[in-house]
């Protein structure tokens, strides 16, 4: 337990002091990478700003953490359910992925106007398609042997997703979702880099336009560390879901 | 429901009131390769049948068949008593097929749940009791030995209470010692059925099977059915029982080269 809280913070301050080393050493000058204490005190200094533009950018990817995940999960189900949808859904769904959602960001801003909803949408959709392919692969490779078992005993389809091919994809979600998560933070920040008033991306894209760069590494630490803190409590979320399965509990132990 | 402590006296095979199963002119393609042709095989009603074959000569594919779980390409399975099999057969699998997910207990009373029938909890710890795993009903399949898993899943097949049981080499991953212990104890919870079990180890078809008939050849055939006398679990050093096991080994080596 000890270790667990131990490892992550070495790594960090490990990372913190080669930066320090490198800003003193090769005096790198202040508008390329500002030394560690500047940054501290930009944190301090814009805490009010850092703190509302977090609330923000922390709103939109919650929502499209949430409307995504049940979004991707319904559409594996439904392909799950039956196979003729799946024949029409997965050809779209694999097409979605050819257009880069960036090329899309301008386009939902137009939609959906420069506010907290074309930064959900955005978000959402970066979110939807792991979920769905993952979640729609695990149902679709229930073990052959748990499948005629479940036939011997006169299960009904119905019964065999609830009962067999759904608890049986919960690790194949499980990995969909904690790729969704870390990329979360993409979805959000790029709507707000193509179009806001507010959030982490706006925060950024005007400390840059003013040489604030330590501000922009500011708005970048609280993104990061927000970032850790969602997967965290996903991660935890999902070992709690996924009690039975050995290799996601001992995987960070 | 056969679940019946009373009948505590080993049945001779046909005596019980139990149906029969009878298989017809089976036969087996894959695309343009037959597996097996014309297969005929009858198991009374409480007897214990034991098939013997090497590996691929069509075992697992012949007990689908029988389990409804594959279509054969020519031929009947038919229960002695004119009913439909479907709905009246255990089938355990090659491996033991415990859902992780669930409790020991909750894996017991599977049927029950996929069904959406009551679930009986207390038959259930009963049948655990009777393969000495009543401490165990609340543990997860992952925190038990592959022996304790196996048992479970013997348990499991009983609480179906049905009338046939099939077998696809249940006990193979087992260690030997281990293997003897769950063969004794199916000889003794299986009493009351009508079982069809696939093993290619000729010690195992000895000391639980009443008759042994081996599958062989390419397609594969059925070899003339061998009588094992006596009750069952036998001795594994019965005169008799060697003799017979020797015997097998010389069919089996001797189809394989075939
Ligand atoms: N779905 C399938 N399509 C094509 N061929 C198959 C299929 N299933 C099984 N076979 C073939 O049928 C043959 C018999 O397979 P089966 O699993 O019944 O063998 P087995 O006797 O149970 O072997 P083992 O002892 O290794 O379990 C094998 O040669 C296998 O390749
Ligand atoms: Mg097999």
């Amino acid at each position: 337990m000890i270790l667990t809280l131990a490892r992550p913070v070495v790594t960090f301050v490990v990372l913190i002091g080669a930066w320090w080393a490198a800003t003193r050493l090769a005096s790198i000058p202040f508008y390329l990478l500002p030394q560690p204490p500047a940054v501290l005190h930009a944190l301090w200094q814009q805490r009010v700003l850092l703190a509302s533009a977090t609330l923000t950018t922390f709103s939109e990817m919650a929502l499209g953490l949430v409307i995504g995940t049940i979004l991707g999960s319904l559409c594996a189900l439904a392909m799950a359910f039956s196979p003729r949808l799946q024949r029409w859904i997965m050809p779209l769904l694999l097409l979605s992925q050819a257009i880069p959602a960036f090329a899309l960001a301008p386009l939902l801003v137009l939609w959906f106007g420069f506010g907290m909803a074309s930064k959900v949408v955005m978000a959402t959709i970066v979110i939807f398609f792991p979920v769905a392919a993952a979640f729609s692969d695990g149902l679709r490779h229930t073990d052959p042997g748990w499948m005629d078992l479940a036939h011997t005993m006169e299960a009904s389809p119905g019964a065999i997703l609830r009962h067999v091919r759904l608890p049986a994809a919960m690790p194949a979600f499980g990995s969909g979702l904690r790729v969704a998560t870390a990329i979360a933070p993409i979805g959000a920040i790029v709507g707000e880099w193509v179009g806001a008033s507010a959030g982490l991306g706006y925060v950024m894209l005007n400390a840059n336009a003013r040489i604030q760069t330590d501000v922009m590494f500011a708005a970048l630490f609280v993104l990061a560390l927000m970032t850790v803190l969602i997967w965290t409590v996903v991660d935890r979320v999902l070992r709690h879901i996924l009690y039975w399965a050995p290799d996601s509990n001992g995987a960070a132990r | 429901m056969t679940d019946n402590d009373a009948r505590t006296h080993r049945p001779a095979p046909g005596q019980v009131d139990l149906p029969g199963l009878r298989i017809s002119g089976l036969s087996l393609q894959y695309g343009s390769r037959a597996i097996f042709t014309d297969l005929d095989l009858t198991v009374q009603g409480g007897e214990f049948v034991v098939l013997l074959g090497t590996s691929g000569v069509g075992k697992s594919s012949l007990l689908k068949i029988v389990a409804g779980l594959t279509r054969a390409s020519t031929g009947t399975v038919t229960a002695s008593d004119g009913r439909p099999l479907a709905g009246r057969i255990a089938y355990m699998g090659q491996q033991d097929l415990l859902y992780p997910w669930l409790t020991v207990i909750e894996n017991v009373m599977l049927g029950a749940r996929l069904r959406g029938e009551r679930q009986e909890p207390d038959r259930a710890r009963h049948l655990l009791g009777r393969v000495s795993l009543h401490e165990r009903a609340k543990a997860l399949p992952s925190e038990l030995s592959g022996g304790m898993r196996q048992r479970v899943a013997i348990a499991r097949t009983l609480y179906e209470s049905h009338p046939f049981v099939l077998m696809d080499e249940p006990f193979s991953a087992l260690d030997t010692f281990t293997r003897a212990q769950v063969q004794d104890l199916t000889a003794e919870l299986l009493q009351d059925h009508t079982v069809l079990l696939i093993t290619h180890d000729p010690l195992e078809a000895c000391r639980i099977g009443h008759r042994l008939v081996v599958l062989s050849g390419h397609p594969a055939r059925l070899g003339e059915p061998i009588h094992v006398p006596g009750p069952t679990p036998r001795a594994p050093d019965d005169d008799a029982l060697l003799h017979i096991q020797g015997h097998l080994m010389r069919i089996l080596m001797e189809g394989h080269r075939a």
